[in-house]
């Protein structure tokens, strides 16, 4: 029983690391990017790679440079990155109904990896999610990560820029291929994404931060049609 | 490295880290109630379809760009291709637009 439980959870790792390759990809030119920038903002290469190593969030990091670059304070950074995650509670306690049961020790490492694309790439996988795949989903795309962010800043440079340009649509391509298979199959899937592209598309228009924009969105949407099914099924 | 830089990333990642491990860790899934399950499961559509819009129209300032990548990776994912092939196909396809029309 030792041995067949051992291999089941290698080959979660296994499926985990496959379904991160789309990620470590998507990554590349946004952690090359955050590297220049980030050499260009003043900071040193240590600063820069213990960034990417210790915090892990791309959205974060790009509003801390823009904020350092402008002189802003390390509470008031610090504060607005804080509102920037919000949503990582929501994600987090989404795939915690999906996730099976283990240590919370497991869960808490593997937590450390939950970012909008390990998020959305395990979340619309079907069945249960084996730590061992969490664990080999997020390894891939936090190695993708980090590794890219020291190669930008010590290359000082991006990718060429016809690749440059045609590469900043990767991370949107894999939202959007995660998004049309089950959208083909299911009404409820289109409606949900629909309500909350139209949601965020207003609240950026209005100026919300976009923190405060995708979680309302999300949020709003989800309950939204929730309360549909609900209603429908009480008729 | 400068004591308040080193500051800072240590307090960029507390807040970070906290909002991704609460729920894993101490949140129990038997106790929540159902309607509150209900819309934890719509949560990962319903950001997908946020995730996307509007932030893809903006990835350059000519419009198109993020409407020819979208338009590629939608095709290749309608037609049922693979997610790593969405990704090469919309890439491929914006990077040869880029070379023609930038």
């Amino acid at each position: 029983m030792q041995a067949i439980s051992v291999t089941k959870s290698e080959s979660g790792f296994t499926d985990g690391l496959k379904a991160g390759i789309s990620i470590a990809i998507g990554y590349m030119p946004v952690a090359l990017t955050f590297g220049l920038l980030a050499r260009t903002t003043g900071l040193t290469l240590y600063e820069a790679v213990l960034m990417s190593v210790l915090v892990f969030a791309g959205a974060a990091q790009y509003i801390t440079l823009s904020l350092l670059a402008i002189g802003t304070g390390a509470f008031e950074i610090i504060f607005t990155i804080f509102i920037v995650n919000i949503r990582h509670l929501l994600m987090s306690a989404s795939i915690n109904e999906k996730v099976m049961d283990d240590s919370p020790w497991k869960k808490a490492i593997y937590a450390f990896g939950i970012t909008d694309e390990t998020f959305t790439v395990s979340a619309t996988k079907q069945g249960e999610l084996t730590t061992g795949y969490m664990y080999g989903l997020c390894l891939i795309s936090y190695s993708s990560w980090v590794a890219f962010t020291g190669g930008g800043y010590i290359v000082g440079a991006s990718l060429p820029s016809v690749i440059q340009q045609g590469m900043s649509v990767a991370l949107y391509a894999m939202f959007i291929g995660l998004l049309i298979p089950s959208a083909k199959k299911s009404r409820k899937v289109l409606f949900l994404a629909g309500v909350a592209a139209l949601l965020n598309s207003l609240f950026t228009w209005a100026h919300f931060s976009t923190g405060w924009a995708i979680v309302l969105a999300t949020l709003l949407s989800s309950i939204l049609v929730e309360w549909i099914v609900g209603m429908k099924s009480n008729e | 490295m400068s004591s308040t830089m080193l500051m800072i990333i240590l307090g960029l990642a507390i807040v970070t880290y906290i909002p991704r491990m609460i729920p894993l860790v101490f949140f129990k899934s038997e106790k929540i109630p159902a309607s509150v399950q209900g819309v934890l499961k719509n949560v990962p559509f319903a950001i997908l379809g946020a995730l996307i819009f509007p932030g893809v129209l903006t990835i350059s300032d000519n419009i198109m760009f993020g409407i020819v990548g979208a338009g590629a990776a939608f095709l290749a994912a309608y037609l049922g291709a693979n997610l790593i092939i969405v990704v090469m196909v919309s890439v491929s396809v914006l990077s040869t637009y880029a070379y023609f029309f930038s």
